[in-house]
């Protein structure tokens, strides 16, 4: 396309998005409901009170997905290694990782954390930590290493048989082939899917509410039930999304360096 | 670029369209207006009749409250949490309080019908399909605003829980209970309690239910929990045995439950009149020796 | 020639695929030095033979020993084994992942315990008399394909091996890239590097080969001397293919 016909059609775009926009616009806020609504939803008072509080229960979400984000790419990687564990000799390991996998896939997430968080403390058992977060964090753990490790599979999988053939044709050996050849390949096809996880986890972090700390969305909660005003709801929204975006760019941006690598014979088949 | 102009064209049409419509449509009840048409009172029949009241269904007294619902407010034969979607049973301080009025209004037992509302849903604002909730809500302004409250029918008090063989189990003053890990329902009075009355030094936690915040109690996650003083009568009898009411917490006015009403239903002051005479006639003190047993725990100061 | 005089011995090796015998019982042996070209039709088999030399398909009957020590005995240690055979494949097989020093360094450092230094040295040197040096940096997705092939040669040589197997190298190149890995190669048999080479160059083939043998259907059909093969073949399958590659215009 030539330069003028380019710049044309940014410009047709350009136009065409904001005709869109403030069309929806006008549609939303001519509608009959939208006063009501706007006072449930978008009420500044109670947006500036929110403020107040949200962000700092943020910082619980926060703490709850850097902790458990770093130990389920830990775990998870170890799990899709045991399946991957080739030989009759090695059967019960990777019967263990299915069965893991399957168990805590299954199980929906919020009765993981009730389980756990409720059910381990009452055993009694003698230094075993009771603490709700420690327990709610464990659950999270459990569950996300369980998909990450699919994750991770589909990632090993994908890397063409002839690059570990060839790492072991060079004499290395298996753990090494995978360690050095296989592994770095397949975590940097998968980024995107671990980074879905990712996002999901930090929403599923509300679920620590549950057993009794108070974090973003149980404040926002507390809130609304005060004054019964949605408007919280929108400002957690509101921080959940801000933080979104920028991990989405990063994903992009890696993905797009790695691309034209593993683009190359032998990478991407 | 024509065919772009001509989808430009028909997107925005059909966004004003979209706008547009609905003008048609009467607007739902915007801040509560009431369902039924205001008594000019013109005439002579008792506006509190019931064949004179607006009901959600007529010649029925639709009630609502919690699922379960539990002792010593309501509860089964066997004396455990009712479920309101199964036969009415007349037994609790609430069930009973609920027929007591709706006799006062002159409705018979068989006229009175029930339905599950959440706590927080009661008080929310909007239209109800109840003609009144009965549900420990206890009377808040702010919560006034979005919906009518009746006189009270209990005076409440807050109750603090602990396990019998906890450190504060002692504790006769809010100072002892400094350094408690509280736990309250969220959405709760007894939560505001911890906030404003106690002031421990660490965070409430806060629970979806109250069962949440007994377990994490018997577990040992939280020291203590507040609980409206009835319902602690049932969380140390039933839920959490080795568990005791160490004392009550002052108020600043005197905390009430109060019938919860759509904003603006004229039955609200009906059943105003048949609370009045409920207590008048001491019927409202006899069903609370009935259902509300003890010697109170003393006031924490 | 006796067997522990030999750089490879093959003896009667069988290898199935399913219900497909691929390798019907091959008997080859090469001196140290010697340069041997397999040729014969896609499908004879020269692959499989190639992979099976070093261990990364086992054999199903039959045994091949190397500088000898019988490596189809069971407990053998593959890994070390590996390390003293190189092959370089079709498709190159670089680690998309790794600059081409990386490349090259990765198996010497992880496999045979060279510090970064030595190892780097020692790729440097190889990578300089290929022609290679300036790209030690360069990730494999920038090289050209002649490139790559030349560095998964050097990759192979940078450990040392004592045999070279090379799997129909120049088979994915484009024409005018091919000479400069058969250069590579004629390079390494001038060295006395003992090589087994699959190929379809049959012009090549008859430059460099000390011996050829032709493959059809699972069995080496005929063996000797190029010239003898190239312009007297004896059997009459070897005449057909031989036949159609100069129909091909290809020899």
């Amino acid at each position: 396309m030539t330069a003028p016909g380019r710049s044309r059609s940014i410009l047709v775009a350009l136009a065409s998005t904001i005709v869109f926009a403030v069309v929806a616009l006008l549609a939303v806020t001519n509608a009959p409901g939208w006063p009501e609504v706007k006072r449930s939803f978008f009420d500044g008072d109670v947006f500036s009170e929110s403020l107040s509080v949200i962000p700092e229960a943020f910082l619980l979400n926060v703490r709850i997905f850097l902790i458990a984000e770093a130990v389920i790419l830990v775990v998870a990687l170890g799990l899709a290694i045991l399946r991957s564990l080739p030989g009759p000799v090695f059967f019960p390991l990777r019967a263990l990782a299915v069965v893991y996998a399957d168990l805590f896939r299954g199980v929906p997430t919020i009765l993981v954390i009730y389980l756990l968080g409720f059910g381990v403390p009452a055993l009694q058992i003698s230094g075993v930590p009771n603490d709700p977060l420690f327990w709610g964090v464990v659950a999270l753990i459990l569950v996300y290493s369980a998909y990450v490790s699919e994750v991770y599979r589909a990632g090993i999988d994908s890397v063409h048989p002839s690059q570990e053939a060839a790492a072991r044709s060079l004499g290395l050996s298996r753990a090494n082939a995978l360690r050095f050849v296989v592994l770095p390949q397949a975590v940097r096809r998968v980024i995107p899917p671990l980074l879905n996880d990712f996002i999901g986890l930090q929403k599923d972090t509300a679920l620590v509410a549950l057993l009794g700390p108070v974090e973003a969305f149980r404040q926002s909660q507390i809130e609304v039930a005060s004054t019964f005003n949605y408007t919280p709801y929108v400002v957690t929204a509101i921080i959940f999304i801000l933080l979104t975006i920028p991990l989405a760019r990063l994903t992009d941006w890696l993905v797009a360096r790695d691309r034209r690598r593993l683009l190359a014979a032998g990478g991407l088949r | 670029m024509r065919k772009l102009l001509t989808l430009l064209l028909l997107v925005t049409l059909l966004g004003v369209a979209a706008g547009c419509g609905g003008d048609d449509e009467e607007p739902e009840a915007d801040e509560g207006a009431p369902t039924g048409a205001v008594d000019t009172g013109a005439a002579e029949p008792d506006p509190c009749a019931p064949e004179e009241l607006e009901l959600v269904s007529d010649g029925t007294l639709t009630i609502g409250t919690d699922n379960p619902a539990f002792p010593p407010w309501f509860q089964d034969a066997e004396g455990a949490p009712w479920d309101p979607t199964t036969e009415p049973t007349q037994q609790g301080y609430e069930a009973a309080v609920a027929y007591a009025v709706a006799e006062e209004l002159g409705f018979s037992d068989d006229q009175v019908e029930w339905v599950v509302v959440p706590f927080a849903a009661s008080f929310r604002p909007g239209p109800k399909d109840f003609d009144f909730d009965i549900n420990q809500i206890s009377y808040v302004p702010a919560r006034d605003e979005a919906v009518d409250f009746s006189d009270s029918y209990y005076d409440v008090e807050q109750a603090v829980v602990v396990l019998k063989n906890s450190e504060f189990a002692d504790a006769t003053s809010l100072a002892e209970l400094s350094g408690a890990k509280l736990g309250a329902q969220v959405g709760t009075t007894s939560y505001d309690a911890i906030l404003d009355t106690i002031q421990p030094d660490q965070d409430p936690s806060v629970y979806d239910r109250n069962d949440d915040a007994v377990n994490a109690l018997r577990n040992g996650q939280i020291d203590g929990m507040v609980v409206d003083y009835p319902t602690s009568l049932f969380i140390t009898a039933v839920q959490a045995p080795n568990a005791t009411t160490i004392g009550r917490l002052p108020a600043e006015g005197q905390e009430y439950f109060g019938l919860v009403f759509e904003e603006g239903n004229p039955l609200r002051d009906c059943v105003n009149d048949a609370i009045a005479s409920l207590r008048d006639s001491g019927t409202l003190d006899e069903i609370a020796q009935e259902w509300i047993e003890g010697s109170a725990p003393p006031i924490l100061e | 020639m006796s067997a522990s005089a030999s750089a490879l011995v093959l003896e009667d090796v069988h290898k199935s695929f399913g219900r497909n015998e691929v390798l019907r019982g091959i008997d080859l042996t090469l001196a140290p030095h010697e340069v041997v070209c397999l040729i014969g039709a896609s499908g004879s088999g020269k692959s499989t033979l190639l992979r099976c030399v070093n261990l990364l398909e086992p054999v199903d009957a039959g045994r091949i020993v190397v500088a000898g020590a019988e490596i189809t005995s069971p407990g053998t240690d593959v890994n070390a084994v590996r390390r003293g055979i190189g092959i370089v494949f079709q498709a190159f097989n670089l680690f998309p992942h790794m600059s081409v020093l990386r490349n090259v360094t990765l198996a010497p450092t992880r496999a045979l315990g060279l510090s970064r230094a030595d190892a780097e040295g020692q790729a440097l040197e190889l990578l300089e008399r290929f022609g290679l040096a300036d790209k030690r940096d360069e990730y494999p997705d920038r090289l050209s394909g002649g490139q790559q092939q030349r560095v998964a040669i050097v990759r192979a040589l940078a450990m040392r091996p004592e045999l070279m197997l090379l799997d129909e190298v120049t088979s994915a190149l484009d024409p005018e890239l091919v000479a400069e890995v058969l250069n590579v190669i004629r390079e390494l048999a001038e060295g006395g590097m003992t090589m087994l080479i699959a190929t379809h160059e049959m012009g090549f083939a008859r430059d460099i080969a000390d011996r050829v043998c032709f493959l059809d259907a699972g069995l080496i059909l005929e063996e000797g001397d190029p010239e003898a093969i190239f312009t007297a073949p004896q059997e009459p399958r070897t005449q057909q293919f031989l036949q159609r590659i100069i129909d091909a215009g290809r020899l």
